[in-house]
């Protein structure tokens, strides 16, 4: 019996980490990016001195960061086609995470702006450069060092939460264990199991956060 | 400093012809307090303009206004040639840049790049701005550096320098624009008493090779010597202006004399 458990275990790995590599993480990857982008360009919008503008993004980031992620999923994926509107579970998934993550990180980066001082802005306006060359060329490199902590944060939960994405059919880690153990019946080794797959996943962003780290501050006294 | 330096300005033997720039009836409040109270100015091609007087005078706001960094409520600044900038019409962005274009400004916290090498800080500006050659903008910085004495600092980062040698980066990055006019903010105020000297001589030897200025200082004795116009501020007006021998030696207005005996008997 015990022998056959770690023969299950075994043997499940494979679609398993299939799922991460198939599932989870090009599922994390595309969202993250396209929810930078839409962070930064939120987090600019805030920063508008344009009262509509930044009121829009105040709003977006409210209603993201206060509905929970999995009503949103539902809403996009279960919702929509009852006003005609059939996402696939992929993309709904993606539009989902980076709304998401936009509405998180937006925030990050407003404030990673912010931190940068005022005499940065004055120096690129006074070698010549316009305000969009200035915070293209002076402000968001500093800004993106000090959003790396931060934004190793919600890139990690981000990683932990596609684990959602199962619940509207998307084919990743967690729905590759939990279809194995339904199978076999052996629910608590199946789920350590796929746990012990997101932890080395994560530590593996971990490492790589300290690495990025190491690189964008090779710049600053320490 | 050679004088017949390729960056040096073109030599200055026209004494008649009009001001490099003009600044007239420059107001600027921050909230009700009114710190600027119509503020004329006019530096002549070639010449040293120091502003002088008691912290909150209105110095500063005076020269930032000159390259749009504080814009006032009303008020122009003319560059010789350029066209007149209106502060009561909020200025476009083109005129602001146009003032910036003419201007380079050298700030008392430096405010360097810091994400950028010595090098990559001075020719920003050349090649992101002025889209000159690169290698023809490294030539030129790596000559200004060693010019100020720090050519073999060009692939340092800038926390790897003293402030003095920092603050002379933010010269030589202003130099690198080749600008009509440079703008001194108070350059020595961050900087331990041992490396202002320093810093100073790199403005005397520009001053003597005929850059026109305006420079911000609490350095009188530094200013009465590199200066041909010392301009007296005091509660956002200008109380008295002149050649140094008259504002620094023989001021006639009280609240000048006040303000040199406070620093004198120091």
């Amino acid at each position: 019996m015990t022998e056959s458990l770690w023969e299950l275990l075994l043997r499940s790995l494979l679609p398993i980490v299939g799922g991460a590599l198939t599932g989870t993480i090009p599922l994390a990857l595309l969202s993250f990016a396209l929810g930078l982008v839409i962070a930064l360009g939120v987090a600019l919008m805030r920063l508008s001195r344009i009262r509509v503008v930044s009121g829009l993004a105040r709003g977006y980031i409210s209603i993201i960061r206060g509905t929970p992620l999995l009503v949103q999923l539902f809403v996009i994926f279960y919702g929509l086609p009852s006003i005609g509107i059939i996402v696939d579970p992929w993309p709904s998934a993606i539009i989902a995470f980076s709304l998401n993550v936009g509405g998180y990180a937006a925030e990050v980066i407003r404030a990673a702006i912010l931190s940068v001082p005022k005499g940065q802005w004055e120096a690129g306006y006074t070698i010549g450069m316009s305000r969009g060359q200035t915070l293209v060329r002076v402000i968001l490199p500093q800004a993106a060092r000090v959003s790396v902590p931060p934004l190793s944060n919600t890139f990690i939960s981000l990683v932990k939460d596609t684990s959602l994405a199962s619940l509207i059919l998307v084919t990743e880690l967690f729905r590759q264990a939990q279809q194995i153990a339904a199978f076999s019946q052996e629910f608590m080794a199946l789920y350590i199991e796929a746990a012990v797959v997101y932890w080395v996943i994560c530590l593996v962003l971990s490492s790589a956060q300290s690495v990025l780290e190491k690189r964008l501050d090779r710049y600053v006294a320490h | 400093m050679s004088p017949t330096d390729p960056l040096a300005p073109e030599p200055v033997d026209a004494p008649i012809e009009a001001p490099l720039l003009t600044a007239r009836g420059i107001r600027k409040s921050f909230g009700d307090v009114e710190v600027l109270k119509s503020i004329d100015l006019t530096v002549p091609r070639g010449n040293v303009v120091a502003l002088i007087g008691p912290s909150g005078s209105g110095k500063t706001t005076v020269l930032r206004s000159l390259n749009g960094l504080e814009v006032p409520e009303a008020g122009t600044v003319e560059f010789s040639g350029g066209d007149v900038v209106d502060f009561a019409q909020a200025p476009s962005k083109r005129q602001l840049a146009s003032l910036r274009d003419r201007s380079a400004m050298v700030f008392q916290q430096f405010n360097l790049f810091p994400h950028r090498t010595v090098l990559e800080n001075v020719i920003e500006g050349p090649v992101q701005v002025q889209k000159r050659p690169k290698a023809e903008a490294i030539a030129d910085a790596r000559a200004l550096l060693e010019r100020v004495g720090l050519g073999a600092k060009a692939d340092a980062y800038p926390f790897e320098l003293s402030g003095g040698q920092q603050q002379r980066v933010g010269i030589v990055r202003a130099l690198a624009l080749k600008p009509q006019l440079l703008l001194f903010d108070e350059p020595t105020s961050a900087l331990d008493p041992e490396l202002v000297g320093d810093v100073l001589d790199v403005i005397r030897e520009l001053a003597a090779e005929g850059w026109t200025m305006v420079l911000v200082t609490h350095e009188l004795t530094f200013a009465s010597h590199v200066a041909d116009t010392i301009v007296f501020m005091d509660g956002g007006v200008v109380v008295e202006s002149g050649p140094p021998s008259e504002v620094l030696q023989n001021p006639r207005e009280a609240r000048t004399k006040q303000f040199l005996h406070r620093l004198l008997d120091r």
